[in-house]
């Protein structure tokens, strides 16, 4: 099968679809894309289904060569994107011929762009799906979890569609302006003091440098947390406090089971723009009532056909 | 008490005790069982653990109050289902006692090598709980002579298939990760294996044993991973 050739992979490119789930019991981490807002924009803007194996890219830097004639969507950070030396517009899908040379440059805002080609890449499914999982070598093209490398084929089949098409502007996240980040109560809440969960939503809080797909650590004056829970499930968004009191917000390479108490959930679109943030980047937080984040989560995943 | 608690926007916490005990793993693992059968199509994902089950739902299917009513009137009966006398399957692993800290936890323990050998590879364990990594099986409990607290220093690798204790568990490393416990032997058997159905031998409530074999045994049988 013939596809696009990787001239240069960037820092860390990834192929991702709608996650692995299914395996939690067993102690696999469901991966996924860490931004499902872009995600879903970019297979949507080429018709594909939602969860439809797209590449993530890391601070951009990604230069592509086509074997055959196709079409991409390009969502996500504000990277320079050239096709053949000419600028392309920002999220938005465009033709791709044979021996074109689609070219990256660095995120000036946001730090993940997603690519999406017709069709989807092709890789093989492990656990019922191609995500790749760095940490437990899982997925990717082939399948050892492994970023991209120079020199790797991604295969796609040939496409055409009518015309072009972009997200409509509004659509379009400012990612140097997030906003408050809503927090859904509950889990370990109750057992932490009333002054430190005011205390969460009142300090500002800086993006660690530490942080990766497994979690985004917070650097700030220190919360006091209660005492280590029994080992529990926990999910995407989940706000662990451990015994230094810096937060870590789980991602989507988080681990199954965790013992450090929780202090609420990341409202699952703002784990979005939370994935556009890049270190040291100021963060505040408010909280959000449950059924609201539901009604609206509903919403979203009703318009991209999840 | 048995509670529900919402875990975010797509899970729910359905928690049985605040303290695991001996029989909890095997009546964790006999509830997941039940709601899978009954609810299966709604959940993504359903982790149990010592004293919980995480159920990770379709948010486009159920939601937290749905599934409360579904669950409420079936627990009662589920919980109240006898369980298995002997327990879940028996699993015998062979071990090559071998590991980078045998002496070290003997001079900690103040044992001899062959008495943390004997102790080790005398009980029975359960499984308590699989996660950390892909097949990492929690198993307990540990003899008491051998509880150590965690290393000061967690190891940057430690290989595949190594055999560990901390506290009163044990397990086995399925992959090379990261890891603070203390090292005892090698298993020449893969653990988790994507290319296998199931993946991990091992589920929540089985039993193991490990049957200390030599290196020879060890190499015949697959190892070192």
């Amino acid at each position: 099968m013939s596809g696009l050739r990787v001239l240069k992979p960037g820092p860390q490119s990834l192929l991702q679809d709608g996650g692995r789930y299914g395996w939690q019991h067993l102690g696999v981490s469901p991966a996924g894309p860490l931004d499902l807002h872009a995600a879903a924009w970019a297979n949507y803007l080429l018709d594909n289904p939602w969860g439809t194996p797209l590449l993530e890219v890391a601070l951009g830097y990604l230069e592509l060569e086509s074997e055959l004639d196709t079409w991409l969507a390009l969502t996500g950070a504000q990277v320079a994107a050239t096709l053949d030396g000419a600028p392309l517009p920002r999220w938005s899908r465009f033709p791709l011929r044979a021996g074109q040379r689609l070219k990256l440059g660095f995120a000036r805002s946001g730090q993940r762009a997603y690519l999406a080609v017709a069709g989807g890449f092709r890789a093989p499914s492990l656990l019922g799906s191609v995500s790749t999982q760095l940490r437990e070598g899982l997925g990717g093209g082939d399948g050892l979890g492994r970023p991209l490398r120079a020199g790797d084929l991604l295969p796609c089949q040939p496409a055409s569609l009518a015309r072009a098409a972009s997200v409509p502007w509004p659509y379009q996240p400012d990612y140097r302006a997030p906003g408050q980040l809503r927090v859904i109560g509950g889990g370990d809440a109750a057992g932490f003091a009333a002054d430190q969960v005011q205390a969460f939503f009142e300090r500002s809080w800086q993006l660690s440098p530490q942080s990766d797909r497994m979690g985004a650590r917070l650097l700030g004056e220190p919360l006091v947390a209660p005492t280590q829970q029994w080992s529990q499930g926990v999910g995407r968004g989940a706000i662990q406090v451990p015994p230094d009191g810096q937060p870590i917000i789980l991602q989507a390479d988080h681990q199954t089971m965790g013992g450090y108490p929780i202090l609420g959930w990341l409202h699952p679109l703002d784990q979005a723009r939370l994935a556009q943030c890049p270190a040291h980047h100021e963060l505040r937080f408010s909280p959000v009532d449950l059924g609201e984040a539901q009604a609206e989560l509903r919403e979203f995943y009703r318009f991209f056909g999840r | 008490m048995m509670r529900f608690e919402p875990a975010g926007a797509e899970a729910l916490l359905l928690v049985l005790a605040e303290q695991p005990d001996a029989q909890l793993p095997l009546r964790i693992a006999l509830l997941a069982e039940r709601i899978r059968a009954e609810l299966g199509p709604l959940l993504r994902d359903l982790v149990p653990s010592w004293t919980s089950l995480l159920l990770h739902y379709d948010l486009t299917r159920t939601d937290h109050r749905q599934l409360v009513e579904r669950l409420s009137p079936l627990l009662p009966r589920w919980l109240a289902e006898p369980l298995p006398a002997k327990g879940g399957r028996l699993h015998e692993i062979p071990i090559w006692y071998a590991g980078a800290d045998l002496a070290e936890v003997a001079r900690l323990c103040r044992l001899s090598v062959e008495q943390v050998i004997e102790l080790h590879s005398s009980t029975e364990y359960r499984v308590g709980a699989i996660g950390f990594a892909p097949g990492f099986a929690y198993l307990g409990d540990l003899h008491e002579r051998l509880a150590l607290p965690r290393r000061s220093t967690p190891r940057t690798r430690v290989p595949a298939g190594s055999l560990a204790i901390v506290e009163r568990q044990t397990a086995v490393y399925p992959q090379a990760s990261p890891g603070g416990w203390h090292l005892l032997g090698l298993c020449p058997r893969r653990l988790f294996d994507v290319q296998r159905e199931p993946p991990c031998p091992l589920v929540l409530g089985d039993r193991v044993r490990f049957v200390a074999v030599d290196e020879q045994t060890f190499r015949a049988e697959g190892g070192p991973l």
